[in-house]
C-alpha cells in the first residue's frame, strides 16, 4: 500500500525550501530595516547645519558612503587592496560557524545556549594560555580552546539536569562570571604571564609562539597570489565547516543524535524510551560549549587580534551573533556555513562605512531585527506546513518548558 | 557603612523596580528576557531628556519628573515590540527576548555615537557639562545617607503592586492569564489585552529600572556596555522572590548588597585588606544568584503558562 | 413556535484540514435537558464551543428566544445566560474557590474586589442547590468532585439559564454520576434548560428527554428519548451495528510474571505519598485491571512499575527479577511493554516521522544499528511491516510525521510498537482514551489476543465499562490504596463505584 519513499528523514524537501525561504525574508526585511536606519542618520547628518536636503541627496549619500559598503561587505573596493576584506570577512566566519553550530546543536536537544559567548571567553582565555605560556603548537591549542568551552558550557547543563535551573539564566549569569573572570586572570594587577604592559594587551602569538599561530593559505589567480602576503587567511573557516559537516551526520546518521533529537522534541518520550535526558543535557551542553570554545581559538589563533582585559567590558558579539546565524539556518549544520558568512559579510561591510555619519553597530542593529523576526518565522513555517497537511490533530506543542 | 548603604538602597531599587516589571510580565504569562534590552533603551531615554531638558533650562524638579516619565515611556514603547511577537505572533518568547536585548545595545549605541557626532558611546550628564539639570538633582541626604528619587519610585511601586495584584480586578485577570489562559478566555477576560498589559507594564519598570541604574551612580554611561547584566540579576532577583512583590523586595536587597560591594570595596578597610580585584566584586552579584537559584529552583513556582504562547483557536 | 429557547441553524466550523461541524442543526425546548450524543471526535465539544462563543462559526446562525444573536466571545453568551462546565476545567489551580467562581465577574467595592458580598452569595447557592464546597480552599487541594461543583457554581453565580454539561461523568464514581443526575433534574425543575453531552447511552435514558446525535461533525437527527432504545441510539451514533461487549474465551492464568510488594510512591504535588503500600500479582494469560476515579495513585502506581518515576519503599518483580530500581531500557529488555497514559506527552516524538517513532523502544538493537549509525534502511523495512500488519494509517507511511496523524492512528501506531516487542507483560494505561469505536474495538482485541498468546496484562482504565468488558479480575483503587478485588462475573458497576469513592473497602490480603 504505501510505497518507498525516499524522502529525507525530518522533513521533507519542501520543509526545507520553506526553511530557506523564511531566512530570505528575514534577511531582506533585516536589510531593508537597516537600510531605513542608515537613511536617517545620513538625513541627520545632512541636515544638521539648517540645509534642506532632498530625498535624492539622502538616498545617494546613504548609498554611496552606507549601504554599498554592508552589500559589498569584504568585496567592497577600497577596503579590498591585497584581499584584506575578503580575508577580514572569512576570519570572522570561522568563529561564528562556530557559535552558530553550538547554538544549533543546543537547540536540536532542545536547550537555548544563549551563553555560546561565556563559553566563547573562556574558550579564548585557554587558547591564549595554551599559545603563550605553554606555547604548545597550533592543534593543540585548538584542544585548549574546546575545552576551556566545554567546561563552561557542562556547568549549566548540569544545573539544568539535577537542579532544574532553566539554561536560560545559568548560561547568562555564566557568560559575565565567565567575562570578568577571563580579565581578572588575563591582567591580575598588570602581573599576568599574558598581559603586555606597553600595549595594554595580551602579547601578540606571533612574537611569544609562532608555532601556535594558525597555517594559513592562499589563492592563486593566474600567477599572482589574491592575498597580499603578509595578510594571508588561515585555515579556520576549512576547520569550521569540516566540524558543521561533522556535526550534520552526528545528529542525522548516528544513534546519539537520535537520542539528543528525541530529546529535544519531547523529553518525556525520550525518558519512556529509556534514553537518559539528563545526560543527553548534559552531553549536549557540553559538546555546544566545545563547539563555542573551538570558534575563540579558530579567531584568536590566527593572530589577528589580542586580548585588552581592561577595556573588554561587554561579552564578545561572536557569541550572540551565534545565535542569528543559528535561526537563519533553522539550525541546520550545513545551512550555518551560509547564514555565518552573511553575517560575517554585513559586519566587516558595516565596519567600512563612513564612520563620522554611519556607526558601525549598525550591522548589528540589522543582525538584532533578523533574529527578532526568525523568532516567529519558525512559527509562521509551521503554520505553512500545518495548512498543508491533510487532517491535522496537533496537539497543543508546549515548544518549550518553562521551568525558570 | 553610610556609603555601603547608599549603594545597597540604589542597587536594590533599581533591581526591585525591574523585578518587578518581570513579575507582571511574567504573571500574564509572557517570559520577558528582554528586560536587560528594556533597561538600556529606558536609559538612554532617560540621560537623552537630561541632555535636552538643561539645555532647554526647565527646572530641576519638573527635569526630574520628565525624564523619569520618559525613561518608563521609551521602555514601554520597546516592550511592546516583545508583545507584539511574543502575544500576536505567538514568537519564541526567549528568542524574541534575546534579540531585544542585541537590538537594544547596538540602538543604544548608535544612538549615542550619533549624539556625539564622534566614535565615543559615551554620554555625559554630570555637574560639569549640566548646568540646569544633571545627576545630583536625582539625589538627596537624609542625614549622612544619600538617597535618590528612584527609590522612592521603587518603594511605591512594590506597595502599588502588591495592591493590585491582590486586591483589583485587573491583579486578579493578570495572574490568571498567566496560570491558566484558557480559564480566563472562558470567562470573558481577553488574555491578549492582559499580556499585552502585563507587558507594557513591564516596560514601563524597567525603563525606569534602567534610568535608575545609570543617573544616580555616575555621571557618564558607555552605552557599549549596555547595563552589565542587571536586567539579568533581576531576573534571578524575580524568581529568588517567587513573582511576589514582597519577596522580590527582599531578594533584590539580598542581591544589592553584593553589586553594592563592587563599587565600594576599597573604602572598607577589611575588604581593601584582602587586595581583591575589582572583578571578583563585580562577579559576586552573578555567582550569588546561581548559588541561591541552585538551591531554589526545585520547589520555585512559575506562573503555569508562563512562555506558552495562547492561542485562541487552537484546541 | 418559539418554544426553541436556544436554536442552532446549519452550523459549520472547519479546523485546518478538517470539518468538526457539517451543517449541524440543534434546537434546545425550555426546560428540558437535551442529550447531545456522539463518539469521541463526532464534533460535540465544537459545537457547544461555539454556543458559548470560544468559535466563530464559518457558517450557520445562532438564535435565542427565536431572534438572531451573534455570539463572539464568552461575555456575550453570559450575557444571554449562557453557562458551561467545561470537559477539561478551566480552574486556576492556585486561586482559591471562591476567586474561581468571581473571576471574569468580580463584585467591585471601588477598585478594590469585594471578595466579602461574592462569599456571601456563593454559600447562599452552595446551600440552596446542596453543592457544597469550601470556598477558601484551593483549588490544587479539592477533590475532583468538589471541582465540578465549582464549575456549576461559576453557572448559577452568573444567573445562567441554559446550563451545559459538556462530558461531566467521566471523572465520577456511578454515585457522583447518579447526585448529579438530581442536580441536573432540579435545575429543570426550575426551568433551566440543559444541554448534556456524552456518550454514555445509560446516562441518557436515565435524565434526558431529547437526544440529538452527531456522527463524524454531521447531524444524525433528534430523537424522544423514551421512545428509542438503546441500539436504535447507538446505530445513530456509530451508523453501524455495535459489538457493545467484546467476546473473549475463559482465561487460562500461568505463572505469576509481574508481582508488586507494598509500593509506596511518594506524590509530586503534595507532600502525601500518591500510592500507599499497594500489592498485585499480575499472571502469564490474564487481563488485570487497575479500576478508579482519575488522580488517585494509578498514574503514578504505573509510572513507578516502569521507572519513570522512583518509589520510596516497596519491591517490584518482573520474571523473578527484582526491578524495583532498574533502569527503564533494563525493564523493557526484560520483556516490559508499556502504552503510555498520554500518548502525546510519553508515547510518541511528535515530530520524528512514524518510522523513527516505530522503533523508539529498540532503535539501539542491532539490527537498527552498527556502530552507533543508524541503519535506515533496516528502520523503513521494519516500520513499513508495522504498518501493513497493524493498520496504520498516515499520509505518506513511514516518513509521516507523527504529529500529523490522527489520534486513533497515533494509539495504533504506540500499540503496534509495543505488542510487536513480544514483551512478557504488557501495560496497557487508558489505551482506549479519546478514540472512536472501531480504534476501541480494534485496540480491545488486539489487547485479549495479547492475552490468549499467554501474556501477562495490566489493564488500567476509568471507563467501567471498559474494565467490566475485558478484565479477568479488577482492583480498585482509592487514594494510592489497593481497596479491593473483584470478579467481573461476579460483581456489577455500582458496587465498584462504592470501592473507588472510598466508601467501601475490603481488609487487605497477605
Amino acid at each position: 500500500m504505501k510505497k518507498k519513499n525516499t524522502a529525507p528523514r525530518l522533513g521533507s524537501t519542501s520543509d526545507s525550501l520553506g526553511s530557506l525561504l523564511a531566512s530570505l525574508i528575514c534577511i531582506l526585511a533585516g536589510l531593508v530595516i537597516g537600510f531605513i536606519a542608515l537613511l536617517i542618520l545620513g538625513w541627520i547628518t545632512l541636515a544638521q547645519d539648517g540645509n534642506s536636503v532632498t530625498f535624492g541627496e539622502m538616498l545617494s549619500k546613504t548609498w554611496n558612503s552606507g549601504f554599498k559598503a554592508i552589500l559589498s561587505g569584504g568585496f567592497y573596493k577600497t577596503a579590498n587592496t591585497m584581499g584584506m576584506g575578503v580575508r577580514a570577512e572569512i576570519l570572522q566566519a570561522a568563529p561564528l560557524i562556530m557559535t552558530g553550530l553550538s547554538v544549533a546543536f543546543a537547540f536540536k536537544t532542545g536547550l537555548f545556549n544563549i551563553g555560546a559567548a561565556g563559553q566563547y571567553t573562556v574558550g579564548a582565555y585557554f587558547a591564549l594560555y595554551a599559545a603563550l605560556v605553554l606555547k604548545l603548537p597550533w592543534w593543540a591549542c585548538l584542544i585548549a580552546s574546546a575545552i576551556g568551552g566545554a567546561i563552561w558550557g557542562t556547568v549549566p547543563g548540569i544545573f539544568k539536569a539535577f537542579l532544574n535551573v532553566n539554561e536560560v539564566i545559568t548560561s547568562i549569569m555564566f557568560n559575565w562570571i565567565g567575562l570578568y573572570g577571563v580579565n581578572t586572570l588575563i591582567y591580575q594587577g598588570g602581573t599576568g604571564a599574558m598581559y603586555n604592559t606597553n600595549t595594554t594587551k595580551t602579547f601578540t602569538i606571533k612574537q611569544v609562539s609562532p608555532e601556535s599561530l594558525l597555517p594559513t593559505f592562499n589563492v592563486t589567480i593566474g600567477e599572482k597570489g589574491y592575498f597580499g602576503k603578509m595578510f594571508l587567511p588561515t585555515i579556520g573557516i576549512f576547520i569550521a565547516i569540516g566540524v558543521a559537516i561533522l556535526i550534520w551526520v552526528v545528529l542525522n546518521k548516528t544513534v546519539f543524535g537520535y537520542e539528543l533529537k528525541a530529546c529535544g522534541f519531547n523529553k518525556n518520550a525520550a525518558k519512556y524510551a529509556g534514553i537518559n535526558d539528563k545526560k543527553n543535557v548534559i552531553l549536549s551542553m557540553t559538546i555546544a560549549g566545545a563547539l563555542a570554545g573551538l570558534g575563540a581559538g579558530l579567531f584568536y589563533l590566527s593572530g589577528s587580534k589580542e586580548w585588552e582585559p581592561l577595556v573588554s567590558t561587554a561579552l564578545p558579539a561572536a557569541g550572540f551573533n551565534g545565535i542569528s546565524v543559528a535561526l537563519l539556518a533553522s539550525s541546520n549544520p550545513i545551512g550555518c556555513i551560509f547564514s555565518a558568512i552573511f553575517i560575517s559579510h554585513i559586519t566587516v561591510g558595516g565596519g567600512y562605512m563612513d564612520a563620522s555619519i554611519f556607526p558601525g553597530e549598525v550591522s548589528s542593529i540589522i543582525s538584532g531585527v533578523v533574529i527578532y523576526l526568525c523568532a516567529f518565522s519558525l512559527l509562521f513555517k509551521s503554520g505553512i506546513r500545518k495548512r498543508f497537511t491533510p487532517k491535522t490533530r496537533a496537539a497543543a506543542g508546549n515548544g518549550k518548558e518553562a521551568d525558570a | 557603612m553610610w556609603l555601603l548603604l547608599k549603594y545597597t538602597l540604589l542597587y536594590a531599587s533599581v533591581l526591585a523596580l525591574v523585578a518587578l516589571g518581570g513579575m507582571f510580565s511574567e504573571r500574564s504569562g509572557i517570559i520577558n528576557i528582554a528586560l536587560e534590552g528594556i533597561m538600556v533603551i529606558g536609559g538612554l531615554m532617560g540621560v537623552v531628556m537630561i541632555n535636552i531638558l538643561n539645555a532647554a533650562g526647565v527646572p530641576a524638579a519638573l527635569g526630574v519628573i520628565l525624564t523619569i516619565l520618559a525613561a518608563g515611556l521609551a521602555g514601554m514603547a520597546y516592550s511592546s515590540l516583545l508583545a507584539f511577537s511574543a502575544v500576536n505572533l505567538k514568537a519564541d518568547q526567549t528568542i524574541g527576548g534575546t534579540a531585544l536585548n542585541l537590538l537594544a545595545t547596538a540602538l543604544a549605541v548608535v544612538i549615542a555615537k550619533r549624539i556625539n557626532g564622534s566614535d565615543s558611546p559615551k554620554i555625559s550628564y554630570n555637574s560639569t557639562t549640566n548646568k540646569a539639570l544633571c545627576n545630583l538633582d536625582f539625589s538627596f541626604q537624609v542625614g549622612k545617607l544619600t538617597l535618590n528619587w528612584f527609590i522612592v519610585v521603587a518603594v511605591v511601586a512594590l506597595f502599588a503592586a502588591w495592591f493590585v495584584l491582590y486586591r483589583t480586578r485587573f491583579g486578579m485577570r493578570l495572574m490568571s492569564c498567566g496560570e491558566h489562559p484558557q480559564a480566563a478566555d472562558s470567562v470573558g477576560i481577553n488574555v491578549y489585552k492582559m499580556r499585552w498589559c502585563g507587558v507594557l507594564i513591564s516596560g514601563v519598570l524597567g525603563g525606569i529600572g534602567g534610568m535608575a541604574y545609570i543617573v544616580p551612580a555616575v555621571g557618564d554611561w558607555n552605552f557599549e556596555i549596555g547595563v552589565a547584566g542587571m536586567g539579568f540579576l533581576a531576573l534571578a532577583v524575580m524568581i529568588f522572590g517567587q513573582w511576589k512583590p514582597a519577596g522580590i523586595a527582599a531578594a533584590a536587597l539580598f542581591f544589592a548588597v553584593f553589586r553594592a560591594m563592587a563599587n565600594i570595596f576599597d573604602s572598607i578597610a577589611f575588604l581593601n585588606a584582602m587586595n581583591w580585584p575589582k572583578e571578583i566584586y563585580n562577579m559576586m552579584p552573578f555567582i550569588a544568584s546561581m548559588v541561591v537559584l541552585a538551591f531554589t529552583s526545585r520547589n520555585s513556582r512559575a506562573p503555569k503558562a508562563e512562555g506558552v504562547p495562547y492561542d485562541k483557536g487552537s484546541r | 413556535m418559539a418554544d426553541y429557547v436556544i436554536e442552532m441553524l446549519n452550523i459549520t466550523k472547519e479546523f485546518p484540514g478538517i470539518k468538526a461541524n457539517d451543517d449541524v442543526t440543534l434546537q434546545l425546548k425550555r426546560g428540558e435537558i437535551h442529550a447531545l450524543l456522539g463518539e469521541n471526535g463526532a464534533g460535540k465539544s465544537t459545537l457547544m464551543s461555539v454556543l458559548f462563543g470560544l468559535y466563530q462559526p464559518e457558517k450557520g446562525i445562532i438564535k435565542k428566544d427565536g431572534k438572531e444573536v451573534h455570539i463572539n466571545n464568552p461575555n456575550d453568551a453570559t450575557a444571554l445566560r449562557i453557562g458551561m462546565v467545561h470537559q477539561h476545567f478551566k480552574l486556576v489551580e492556585c486561586f482559591t474557590v471562591l476567586d474561581n467562581i468571581i473571576l471574569g465577574a468580580e463584585p467591585m467595592n471601588g477598585v478594590v474586589v469585594n471578595r466579602a458580598s461574592a462569599r456571601k452569595r456563593v454559600l447562599e447557592l452552595s446551600d440552596r442547590y446542596g453543592l457544597k464546597v469550601d470556598p477558601d480552599a484551593l483549588v490544587e487541594d479539592i477533590s475532583v468532585g468538589m471541582q465540578q461543583r465549582v464549575e456549576i457554581l461559576k453557572m448559577l453565580y452568573r444567573d445562567n439559564e441554559i446550563l451545559i454539561f459538556d462530558e461531566p461523568t467521566a471523572v465520577l464514581t456511578p454515585q457522583e454520576i447518579d447526585e448529579l443526575m438530581e442536580i441536573m433534574k432540579g435545575f429543570k425543575a426550575e426551568g433551566k434548560s440543559i444541554l448534556f453531552i456524552t456518550h454514555k447511552l445509560a446516562e441518557i435514558k436515565a435524565v434526558a428527554d431529547r437526544c440529538s446525535v452527531l456522527r463524524k461533525g454531521k447531524y444524525m437527527g433528534t430523537v424522544e428519548v423514551a421512545d428509542t432504545s438503546v441500539e436504535e441510539m447507538s446505530r445513530l451514533m456509530v451508523g453501524r451495528d455495535v459489538e457493545l461487549v467484546s467476546t473473549k474465551g475463559e482465561s487460562a492464568p500461568g505463572d505469576v510474571i509481574l508481582k508488586v510488594e507494598n509500593l509506596t510512591v511518594p506524590s509530586k504535588t503534595s507532600k502525601k505519598d500518591a500510592v500507599k503500600s499497594a500489592s498485585l500479582e499480575v499472571r502469564a494469560g490474564e487481563i488485570v485491571c487497575l479500576a478508579g476515579i482519575e488522580g488517585n495513585g494509578q498514574t503514578e502506581f504505573v509510572h513507578a512499575l516502569t521507572g519513570l518515576e522512583k518509589p520510596s519503599a516497596g519491591a517490584v518483580t518482573l520474571l523473578g527479577r527484582d526491578i524495583t530500581h532498574a533502569p527503564i531500557r533494563q525493564r523493557s529488555k526484560l520483556g516490559m511493554s508499556h502504552i503510555p497514559e498520554d500518548r502525546h506527552k510519553h508515547g510518541l516524538v511528535l515530530d520524528y516521522p512514524l518510522e523513527y517513532n516505530m522503533v523508539l523502544q529498540r532503535y539501539w538493537e542491532k539490527g537498527f544499528q552498527t556502530g552507533g549509525f543508524l541503519k535506515s534502511r533496516a528502520i523503513r523495512s521494519y516500520s513499513d511491516r508495522l504498518i501493513e500488519q497493524y493498520d496504520v494509517r498516515s499520509g505518506q507511511g513511514s516518513v509521516t510525521i507523527a504529529r500529523s496523524m490522527s489520534g486513533g492512528n497515533q494509539q495504533k501506531a504506540i500499540v503496534a510498537r509495543e505488542i510487536d516487542k513480544d514483551p512478557q507483560l504488557l501495560i496497557a494505561v487508558q489505551p482506549t482514551r479519546g478514540l472512536d469505536v472501531g480504534a476501541i474495538e480494534y485496540i480491545h482485541k488486539q489487547i485479549i489476543a495479547q492475552r490468549d498468546a499467554g501474556k501477562a496484562v495490566l489493564l488500567v482504565s476509568l471507563e467501567l465499562d471498559e474494565v467490566m468488558n475485558l478484565s479477568d479480575r479488577i482492583l480498585v483503587m482509592y487514594e494510592g490504596e489497593i481497596v479491593g478485588e473483584f470478579d467481573p462475573k461476579t460483581t456489577d458497576t455500582q458496587t465498584l463505584g462504592l470501592y473507588m469513592a472510598g466508601a467501601k473497602r475490603m481488609d487487605k490480603e497477605g
